[in-house]
Formats: C-alpha cells, structure tokens, sequence
C-alpha cells in the first residue's frame, strides 16, 4: 500500500441476495483515499454511498474485490480484527449523534478511549483537548438531554475525534441541523482536518457540507460516475 | 470500563431504579411466600408434636394399638431410666415422659356440690425437672391468659375456654374424675393456677395441663409414662431423621410376642400425619417451584426489555469497535451485579417480615372460634436457611437468562445495518 494512500479499494462489487437473485449495490469501485484528504461521496439515494462507507467502515464485506484500510486489507478480516481497526483507527460520526444519554458529556467523548484500555490521566487530557476543540469546554458535566442539536453533533463529532484516528467515516452529519449549526460543525470538521490530518470521508446530500470538501466522488447506480479534486472549495472563496 | 458501565446502570433510572424495584418484590415475594409455607406446615407439624405425636414417641406395643383410648394400663414401667437410656443412645433428641389420660373435670360450688362438670383431655408433662423443656415448648409462660404457672405438682392450668365454661376462677380447686392406671376409679382434686389459650381452639375446649408428678400421683402411676417423646433440639421436624431413628430403635427392642415391648413411632406415623408430611413437602415444593417459574419469566422479560430498549447503544458501541463479545459480557455482568443487589434488597426486606411473623405470628383467634381441627389460631412464618438463598434464584437466574436472551442479538445484529438502524434510533 502506496504511504500517502489511506485506503485503497481495487475491483470492487457488492452484491446483496435479494429473493433468488441479488442486488448490486457497488460495482467496479477502484479509488484510492489519501491522507489528509476531505472527501464527500455524492449521489442519489440507492447510488451507494452508505454501503461503501460501510465497507471502509469495515461494517460490511466485499462481495469482490479488495479494500485496504489503514494497512489491513479487509477481506477475510474476522469480526474482532475489524472491531479492533475501527477502535484504533477509525472515527464515526453520525446523523443522529448516538450520543448516551446517561452520560456527561465528558464521558462520552471519553468512552472511545476505555475502548482502547487507556489510563485515566491520559483520558483526561486527550478528553479536554477534544471538547477544546468542538468548543464545549463549558459543557463537560451537561447531559446530552440538555444540549442543542449543534452541541449534541460537536460532543459526536469530540468523540470520533478524541483518540486521533486516521480516518473519519461521516454518514450525513449535517443532516439533522440548521444551516448555522452545519457550518459551524463543517467549519470544526475543516479545522481538524487541516490540524491533525485526519482523512475525512462523507456521506452528504447537503450542499452546505459540498463546499467545504476537496474531493468530491459521485456515485451513480454503484459505480464512480465522477472523482472530482477541488484545489480551492466554496469556503475558501466565500472568505 | 467496569465503572463507567456501572455509572451508567445507576443513571439510567429505567434500566436501576425500576428493574432493581421489580427484582426486589418478586425476590421479597418468592422468599416470603417461601417462609410463609414453611411456617404453616412447621406450625401443623410443631402443634402435633407437641401435643400429640413428639417427633417421635416411644410406647408400648399394646398402647400403640389402642392409642385413641389412652390406657394407661398398658404404660411404661421404669419410664424415668428409659428417658436416661434414651438421652443417652440418641442424644440428637431431647426426651420426656408424659401421661395423657381422660376423664371428667368437676367444679364444685361452695357447699362441696357439682356447680358444672365437662369432659377433659389432660397432659402430664414434666414441669419442673430443671432439665426439661417442656414449659419452653408448650410456651406455657407466653400462653397463661390469667393465673400463673403451676409451682407445686397438684396445680394446674385449664384452657381458658374450658375454664370458662366451667365458671372455675385460679385458685380454686377442680376434681379429676377418672380411672387409675390399675383400673380403678379416681377423684383427685387439683388447684387450678392458671388458664391458657394454646391457640388451637379444639384443644382449648377441654384441656387440662399438669406436673407429670401430680398426674402420676393422681393415677397411681408411680415411674410410669404412657409415652415417652423425643423432638429434636431445634424442634424442627426432620422426618427422614425422626423414621430412620425411629427404625433404628425398633430393630433393637421389637419383640412381637410381648405386647408390653418398647416401640417407637415417629410423627408421620401418628394419625394421618404421614400424609400431611408428604403433602406439605410436595405442596411447598409445587407452589414454590410454579412461583419462582412466574418470577422468572417476569425477570426474564425485563431483562429482554432492557435489553431491546438498548438496542441504539449496542449499536453505537459495536461501530466504534467495542466486539459483540465485550458488549455481550458486559451486558451480561450488568444483569449479574443488579441480579445479586436486587436479590440481596428483597432478601433483606422479606427476611425480617418473616422473622416478625415466626416470633410474633398473626392472630386470626376469632375467625374461627368453633374449629376442632388441631391447627394453631395463630399463623407463624418460619425463618428456613433457604429464605436466604432461595430468591436468588429467580433474582440473578431469571434476570440473567433474560439478559442473555437479549443479548442473542448482539451477534445476530447485521453490522452493515448499523449506519441505517441508528438513524432510525434517535
């Protein structure tokens, strides 16, 4: 696997059974994701979007093909071995947060890290470093329950972020907020990147979330219709 | 991990507060009903030994036969070294003489003349030998409505119904009339001390409790005994122990040509006691088992409940790589740790219930004020040693095997949803 390449995908298909056939949900799917990059995956609903970022994910497999992630190729991985790549190495952010309810705010950016077995004065750190960060240093003790739409994504968005993962899988984060709050979430997500190169990858409708990427993929009935490289996005014109 | 998940458990009021609730009163419930029972067939067995059967009675070959007709004319001789014989070979027991015997009770008014008179049924039990147990087992002291205990052997104390109905006050003397264990005709006047209310309202019609030395004195029974019983020192009826001494006795001391020959029988063997022993120990066993069958499918939908209602955060966690496996366990270990803290609460709360109603019991006297049957008017519980492990089984079992059936679908959740099934979560 090429350093500068994060993931790699050669030859991809998936197909799905549906009654006694199946259904092709991806298909010839070869791209390389580099390191640093902001990517979004474009298209229609159905196009595939979700399930390639599952299988980047290492949520679902390959039907053919191969998909290297991080340096582990992913086919044949069992579930632990997966589990194990997305604790390391992988954060997600959701449309709908996930965060836990029961827990501060603090806590559920710090749970992440309890995952990955690591001493509580480091957590600490790394915790408050992250809340830094998404601008919620105010709000360590606040539950969930008490937060607004923005805030609830900025916690999801400390969390995926907090242990420093290579790559970033974002499925629509935007799609349960307002525009203010999707530009403050992408502006945040902008501000990782560039800081600690963290790879992003999106799966987006929003316009908003468009004109920050730097790499656009459209995605067409399961096959890259268009990869499109943005040297200067929206955002940076606007400025 | 472990503390965060506990902190978790804690918070989440649905997931303690309510399933510690529920564990807590099904377990309070099973171990109560379970003393409950226990306490009913433990008083059923207890009155009879006491008053009729011991745990096992030693008599005549001859007496045994003829029992419902209490002849004293074929009652032990040499009774007081056959209780020391007996202490001695089977000191798991305690051992007593005593003489039933029948006859009438007759008051009379102050010219000497009969006022009222009434069939009796009289014990002769062994008051004073500081060695014996008698007063704590009859719970005389606890039972004396008015008057007090005997002191000399020719005192006694009437039922306070029987007392009643005769018009004789303590302090005032009753004549026994009756038969002498040779046959003949007895009157024999007694001081009554006191009255007492044995709480089994049969009994307390007609019975007549006296020193074993006044009785023999009366009947001329001089180091005889029509029975000797034995009850266990914590008078806690063991039938196989109570037949297995009783066969063992028998063995050495059965001699079928002399009626006079020693046999001993144990509490299931007198009346139809055998049956109640095996219907109380197949009743208990019934309703305990279909109680803890209820509570457990109860427990096991809570836990199954709260595991669906947790169905996002699984998922949440198996995204960010915690494995099925660790979920799973987790899970699992928080279903354990509420099991045990809610079995340990309804534990706690039925135990003292259940100790109240074994030392205090409940008084249900004027329910049933013309019952002859030998039950006592006062409901006992009895603290067993399984009331404190027994709700642990419904309380850690059940709620862990519903938690495991929830947590089945841990593994079989189809990552590949997670994406679409926590949209649909929020």
């Amino acid at each position: 696997m090429d350093d500068n390449h994060i993931v790699e995908i050669r030859d991809l298909v998936k197909n799905y059974p549906v009654g006694g056939g199946h259904f092709t949900a991806l298909r010839d799917v070869t791209t390389d994701l580099v390191v640093g990059e902001f990517t979004g995956l474009v298209g229609p609903s159905g196009s595939g979007k979700t399930t390639l970022l599952n299988i980047i994910g290492g949520l679902d497999a390959p039907t053919e093909g191969s998909v290297t992630v991080l340096d582990m190729p992913l086919g044949g991985k069992n579930h632990k071995e997966l589990a194990h790549l997305r604790r390391e190495g992988i954060g997600f952010i959701f449309q709908t947060f996930n965060l836990l309810p029961v827990y501060t705010v603090f806590e559920n950016v710090e749970f992440p890290l309890l995952l990955i077995g690591m001493a509580a004065d480091e957590r600490k750190e790394l915790v408050d470093q992250a809340l830094e960060w998404v601008g919620l240093t105010d709000k360590v003790k606040s539950r969930p329950a008490q937060l607004s739409g923005g805030e609830c994504q900025r916690v999801a968005i400390a969390r995926a972020i907090v242990k420093k993962p290579k790559l970033i899988i974002a499925d629509e984060p935007t799609a349960n907020l307002d525009a203010k709050n999707s530009h403050n979430i992408m502006q945040i997500l902008v501000h990782l990147n560039q800081e600690l190169s963290t790879s992003f990858i999106f799966a987006t409708h929003d316009e908003k979330v468009m004109g920050y990427l730097t790499r656009i993929i459209h995605l067409i009935d399961g096959r890259i219709d268009e990869d499109e490289h943005i040297s200067e996005p929206e955002y940076r014109k606007g400025k | 991990m472990l503390r965060f998940l506990i902190k978790g458990v804690f918070r989440d009021r649905s997931r303690s507060l309510f399933s510690l609730i529920v564990i807590t009163l099904i377990v309070a419930l099973t171990v109560f009903i379970r003393g409950f029972m226990a306490g009913i067939f433990d008083d059923v067995f207890r009155q009879s030994a006491v008053i009729f059967a011991g745990h096992v009675k030693v008599t005549t070959q001859a007496y045994t036969k003829e029992a419902d007709l209490l002849p004293n004319d074929l009652a032990i001789l040499g009774a007081d070294s056959l209780v020391a014989a007996l202490a001695q070979q089977y000191p798991e027991m305690f051992w007593s003489s005593r003489i039933m015997f029948a006859g009438l009770l007759d008051v009379p008014d102050e010219y000497g003349e009969t006022k009222e008179q009434g069939p009796m049924l009289g014990f002769g039990v062994d008051l004073f030998s500081p060695e014996s147990r008698m007063l704590e087992i009859w719970e005389l002291e606890r039972k004396i409505v008015r008057g007090r205990l005997p002191e000399e052997p020719g005192e006694v104390l009437l039922g306070e119904t029987f007392a009643t109905r005769l018009g004789v006050e303590p302090g005032e003397v009753a004549t026994f009339i009756g038969a002498s264990m040779y046959g003949g005709f007895v009157t024999y006047n007694f001081d009554v001390a006191g009255t007492i209310s044995l709480g089994v309202t049969g009994i307390d019609k007609n019975i007549l409790i006296a020193d074993l030395q006044g009785v023999r004195q009366a009947l001329d029974m001089q180091d005889a005994a029509g029975e000797i019983v034995g009850y266990s020192h914590d008078m806690f009826y063991d039938d196989p122990a109570s037949v297995a001494l009783a066969a063992d006795f028998n063995v050495n001391v059965d001699d079928p040509d002399n009626e006079f020959s020693l046999f001993m029988q144990p509490l299931r063997d007198h009346t139809q006691m055998g049956a109640m022993v095996d219907i109380a120990g197949y009743m208990m066993g019934i309703v305990i088992l279909v109680f803890v069958a209820v509570t457990v499918l109860v427990l096991w939908n809570l836990g199954l409940m709260n595991g669906l209602r947790r169905y996002g955060e699984f998922g949440m966690r198996l995204a960010m790589g915690e494995t099925k496996g660790h979920v799973y366990r987790t899970t699992m270990g928080e279903a354990v740790v509420m099991g045990i803290v809610g079995s340990f609460i309804g534990t706690v709360v039925a135990v003292p219930l259940i100790w109240y109603l074994q030392e205090v019991g409940l008084d249900y006297t004027g329910l049933f004020e013309d019952m002859t049957f030998v039950v006592s008017n006062i409901i006992r519980a009895r603290l067993t040693p399984d009331c404190y492990y027994l709700g642990f089984i419904p309380g850690v079992v059940a709620t862990v095997a519903g938690t495991m059936l929830a947590g089945r679908g841990i593994y079989k959740r189809e990552m590949s949803q997670l994406f679409k099934e926590l949209e649909l979560e929020a």
